[in-house]
């Protein structure tokens, strides 16, 4: 997640201080990602430091000021036009777990499935509330705006993963079904390769 | 990253008017049901003892792969097969004492059906496809168009009432379709695969208004595949093999049982 990013946004409305940026970042977000105070000021002071943002006086109340630069500006209108990069997916412990139960021995993968999908689906159940509750009226600002698009993406990565989990399992009973009905291999002199093996994502470290 | 998002709260809605069943009695409830097909080594079993409640205001989802037995839950809970054992009892009554005709007229007083494919009468308008079971249970025409207007009205539909289904989209067709599952004083709608036929964003206003359906009064269960749709429901529950795997509540659903516990 860029914080780095989304302060950037916030800054090119105007300058502003630090628990100003975090408590718009979360209005932004729906305080789906909460950030504490600290991890704010630490990203300015990075941004400072490699010119995008600059200590631009103070408010009324004492607090420091921070304001974009040409050059903080340039970074945001980069990061808006390039896509999130997807060729190097974060580590994922669903996936990982999956992977792992296939064939360990004393687990019931099916078992595993169903659990994940129960948590998967109460989740969507719970966004999904949010989400009417957010339709109930139109959205009447751009935080509302915002937030309703942060829900619909969790519930669409939800879903995303209550259909790979629906898939694994049917995959799974079918190569359970072929195996029980296959004869018996014949023990092979040598390993069968597949034709063409596909280049796989590669994972972040 | 963390995840925090605020837990819903359950607001009070207020419920359609109905015939008077006794405070908490489930509208449908399935007692122990099962269905089996063939004999011998040919016998399939399609259901195998399900137990279900479905309450007035709750929504139901029930997911399952293919074969799992949705569709059979679906059609013994409206009456429209009958169970090889177990009881399926709808606001009270157990439809097996009713005889054919009795179970006839229980679905036409108190089941309302919403199919994939809309299933309205093409040579009937809106506001008529929604009077007819009215009409048909003997209420007067004049009554039952009035009814269906009112309904329309409710679900911000009036302006397509004189319309015929070939002049409406298939949103429109299902949310009227849902209008007439609950006309009069049915409580029960029994939708199976409600959206299957429509893009996302109209499956997904068909559901709000099911949804609304359920808020203001009604029970209901729904046969889907799609988890996002299922979504909308206060339970899902899972088929396999014609059993009950697993079930959820939502958070709302959660805490109103919490309380309920409490009290």
């Amino acid at each position: 997640m860029s914080i780095r990013h989304g302060l950037l946004a916030l800054l090119e409305r105007g300058p502003r201080y630090g628990s100003q940026l975090r408590t718009e970042f979360e209005s932004r977000t729906g305080s789906t990602w909460p950030l504490n105070v600290g991890q704010v000021y630490t990203t300015l002071s990075r941004l400072e430091r490699d010119g995008m943002v600059v200590q631009d006086g103070e408010d009324d109340q004492g607090h420091a000021l921070y304001s974009i630069t040409d050059g903080g500006r340039a970074e945001l209108r980069s990061w808006f036009e390039t896509p999130v990069d997807r060729s190097n997916p974060p580590r994922d412990e669903l996936a990982i777990k999956l992977a792992m139960a296939v064939g360990a021995p004393g687990v019931d993968i099916r078992a595993v499935i169903q659990s994940q999908r129960h948590h998967t689906v109460k989740a969507m159940q719970d966004y999904t509330r949010l989400k009417a509750q957010a339709l109930a009226d139109v959205p009447a600002n751009r935080d509302e705006v915002a937030w309703l698009l942060v829900l619909e993406q969790l519930i669409f990565q939800a879903e995303a993963e209550a259909r790979w989990l629906d898939h694994c399992e049917s995959r799974l009973v079918r190569l359970a079904e072929a195996a029980a009905t296959d004869p018996e291999p014949e023990t092979r002199t040598t390993s069968r390769a597949p034709a063409r093996t596909p280049a796989r994502p590669r994972p972040r470290r | 990253m963390s995840s925090h998002v605020p837990s819903a709260s359950p607001s009070p809605t207020p419920r359609l008017s109905a015939a008077p069943l006794p405070v908490d009695a489930p509208v449908l409830e399935l007692r122990d049901l099962t269905r089996t097909h063939g004999t011998g080594i040919a016998e399939v079993h399609a259901l195998r003892g399900i137990n279900l409640s479905v309450h007035t205001g709750e929504l139901v989802a029930v997911m399952g792969p293919s074969g799992s037995g949705k569709s059979t839950l679906l059609t013994l809970a409206g009456g429209l097969d009958t169970a090889s054992s177990g009881q399926v009892v709808i606001e009270g009554q157990d439809i097996s004492t009713l005889g054919r005709k009795g179970v006839a007229a229980l679905r036409r007083r108190s089941v309302g059906y919403v199919f994939q494919d809309y299933n309205l009468i093409p040579a009937l308008t809106a506001a008529e496809n929604i009077a007819l079971p009215r009409e048909l249970d003997g209420v007067s025409v004049r009554k039952a168009r009035k009814e269906a207007r009112a309904a329309l009205e409710e679900m911000d539909l009036l302006q397509i009432a004189d319309r015929f289904p070939d002049e409406m989209s298939g949103g429109q067709q299902q949310r009227v379709a849902i209008a007439r599952a609950l006309v009069g004083d049915r409580r029960l709608v029994l939708a199976d695969e409600p959206t299957g036929a429509l893009d996302s964003e109209t499956g997904e206003a068909v559901l709000a208004l099911l949804r609304n359906r359920c808020d203001q009064g009604a029970a209901g269960v729904m046969v889907t595949h799609e988890p996002r749709y299922a979504a909308w429901a206060d339970r899902v529950v899972f088929l396999r093999d014609g059993s009950i795997v697993d079930q959820t509540l939502s958070t709302a659903a959660d805490s109103l049982l919490a309380v309920e516990g409490a009290e």
